[in-house]
């Protein structure tokens, strides 16, 4: 309720602005970017940069969620829409899209760990804690040591959409992750604890998998850059931008800025996957 | 001129007092305004007695990180306030000069060590001992791990106090006791320990205070998980870990419900703060 409220305030407030901005003369000159709060981040650092690039431009970034980024991209109040998830049917008819990175979440675990893959509804149930032993997957008989990320972390709330953890109930997001799940903070600390654990399973980022970890193949797939842009890796998703009909030239400045090496290096510094 | 000059001095000090206060009053004041409204809104019942902590859903229920933070700290006094108070006694009537100095400098060292190092520590070492030895390859991340920390955390804040009130103790009266005969550890435990009594316990207050806020340490080894704990190598999640771990991310409800912990650890601290007024209190009176 309060998350809709706030999204309603920033798509009014934005609008304002644009008005504002509109009767001042100078809406030519800002961008304005609305939507997923996991693209804000990277949209707000490729603006950063952009400024170096074109310093009239000025480029707007506010984070409220793919599905007010999408409404406001449609609506017109913004002129880029933010989206980490893919379009509806009827949301596709309406806008263009521009895929500027691509996220993958690795399921990883200790190196010495026997297992190699992991069916959906297996990870789903190791998740929850319904499977309890490794031998239940194929494994060594020994306990599960399920390790997950704190509430608000977008790799969490990523991995949480996709695989089917978090569920709905009465317009409320819970999550289903076994309580009893260790929680640690950030992908470094993930993969120290999976790396001193033999019973370990965590999930990361793509970009920051290295030799202390074992990605395992979920579905039979390995994530890996090839498999992720292919679209066969099961946990990952596209970052959008979106906009209604052709973009406005200051948009598509940015646009293309984010999509020119320069930008897809920023993209590889958050550890996603570049397009190109 | 001089006088001038004294009246200066007088009044830097009485502003560096305001200071002091007025900090304390204003973290007070903020922290019960951006807390309380969301206790009040989930309902203190509710909120204090709450077993589930689903912030997406704005479900805010504490009792999981209160019961952690109440036995990690019992564990953290009950192993470190003994060796605490008996390290202070050794330093102080038995040890050599030489030895007691080593001592002495052993445990401001300790105090000194920056508390992600001990995490770190107990991260590398502790839990996959744990692991290993007692959890059977279950994890590690424990109130264990976070108790064996925590112990030897508050270890100076114990020895300093318990020795320099252990100091204060009158020499005459081990003379006395001495003379008449009693040993030199009966005199200890039945005269001099008795004697610094209220010290040693405001030592251990202190110690509580120092184990129930620390939050840096425990999040790397405690597991974090915020659920009632069933056993003592299940992983846990302490009040002020909860909101360390997570206001990074917050926003909104879920923001006000971190300073909601907050408030609750407050007057956890507040109470203790207290408690260690009262014995001192009581102690100087005695004397």
């Amino acid at each position: 309720m309060k998350k809709k409220f706030s999204a309603i305030c920033i798509l009014i407030s934005v609008s304002l602005l644009l008005v504002g901005c509109g009767s001042a003369n100078t809406s030519d000159k800002t961008v304005s970017v609305v939507g997923s709060s996991s693209v804000a981040p990277l949209a707000e650092y490729e603006s950063e940069n952009f400024l170096r690039v074109d310093k009239a431009i000025e480029v707007d970034v506010q984070s409220v969620g793919s599905s007010s980024g999408i409404k406001a991209a449609i609506d017109g109040t913004a002129n880029i829409g933010m989206s980490s998830r893919n379009l509806s049917e009827e949301e596709a008819k309406e806008l263009k899209e521009v895929v500027i990175a691509l996220d993958g979440i690795a399921v990883v675990v200790n190196p010495n760990n026997k297992v190699k893959n992991l069916t959906k509804d297996e990870l789903l149930a190791i998740y929850q804690g319904k499977i309890r032993n490794w031998k239940d997957v194929g494994g060594d008989d020994a306990p599960i040591v399920v390790i997950s990320r704190e509430e608000g972390s977008g790799t969490r709330g990523a991995f949480e959409e996709i695989t089917g953890l978090e569920i709905e109930k009465n317009d409320k997001k819970y999550t289903t992750v076994f309580s009893r799940a260790i929680i640690t903070d950030g992908n470094g600390s993930v993969k120290q604890n999976i790396a001193l654990k033999k019973n370990g399973i965590g999930y990361i980022s793509v970009g920051s998998v290295d030799d202390s970890v074992k990605s395992v193949a979920v579905d039979g797939v390995l994530p890996t850059e090839e498999t992720i842009k292919a679209g066969e890796y099961l946990i990952s998703r596209p970052f959008l931008l979106l906009t209604k009909g052709d973009p406005t030239p200051e948009a598509q400045a940015f646009i293309d800025f984010i999509l020119s090496d320069e930008g897809q290096k920023l993209v590889k510094e958050h550890n996603y996957i570049t397009v190109n | 001129m001089k006088k001038k000059l004294d009246k200066l001095a007088e009044l830097l000090f009485i502003t560096s007092a305001i200071i002091c206060v007025l900090a304390l009053l204003l973290i007070m004041i903020f922290i019960f305004y951006k807390g309380a409204p969301s206790i009040l809104e989930t309902g203190v019942f509710k909120f204090l007695f709450g077993v589930e902590w689903q912030p997406r859903a704005e479900v805010f229920g504490i009792l999981p990180m209160i019961t952690a933070s109440v036995l990690v700290t019992i564990g953290a006094i009950l192993i470190g306030a003994p060796v605490g108070v008996l390290t202070a006694t050794f330093i102080v009537y038995l040890a050599p000069k030489r030895i007691g100095n080593i001592l002495k400098t052993a445990t401001d060292v300790l105090a000194s060590i920056p508390s992600v190092i001990y995490g770190f520590f107990g991260l590398m070492i502790i839990i996959p001992f744990i692991d290993r030895f007692l959890a059977g390859g279950a994890g590690g991340n424990s109130i264990l791990a976070a108790i064996i920390i925590l112990s030897i955390m508050i270890l100076p804040t114990v020895i300093s106090i318990s020795e320099s009130s252990m100091r204060e103790v009158d020499i005459s009266y081990r003379d006395a006791s001495l003379a008449l005969g009693a040993t030199k550890i009966s005199t200890i435990f039945k005269v001099m320990i008795p004697s610094a009594f209220s010290g040693i316990m405001a030592a251990v207050i202190l110690g509580v205070g120092r184990a129930l806020g620390e939050a840096m340490a425990v999040i790397l080894v405690s597991g974090n998980a915020p659920f009632m704990p069933d056993s003592i190598l299940a992983p846990v999640r302490t009040m002020s870990a909860n909101i360390a771990l997570e206001m990074g991310y917050a926003s909104g409800a879920h923001q006000e419900a971190l300073f909601g912990t907050g408030v609750v650890l407050f007057v956890f601290i507040f109470i203790i703060n207290f408690i260690f007024y009262i014995v001192k209190h009581k102690g100087g009176v005695k004397n």
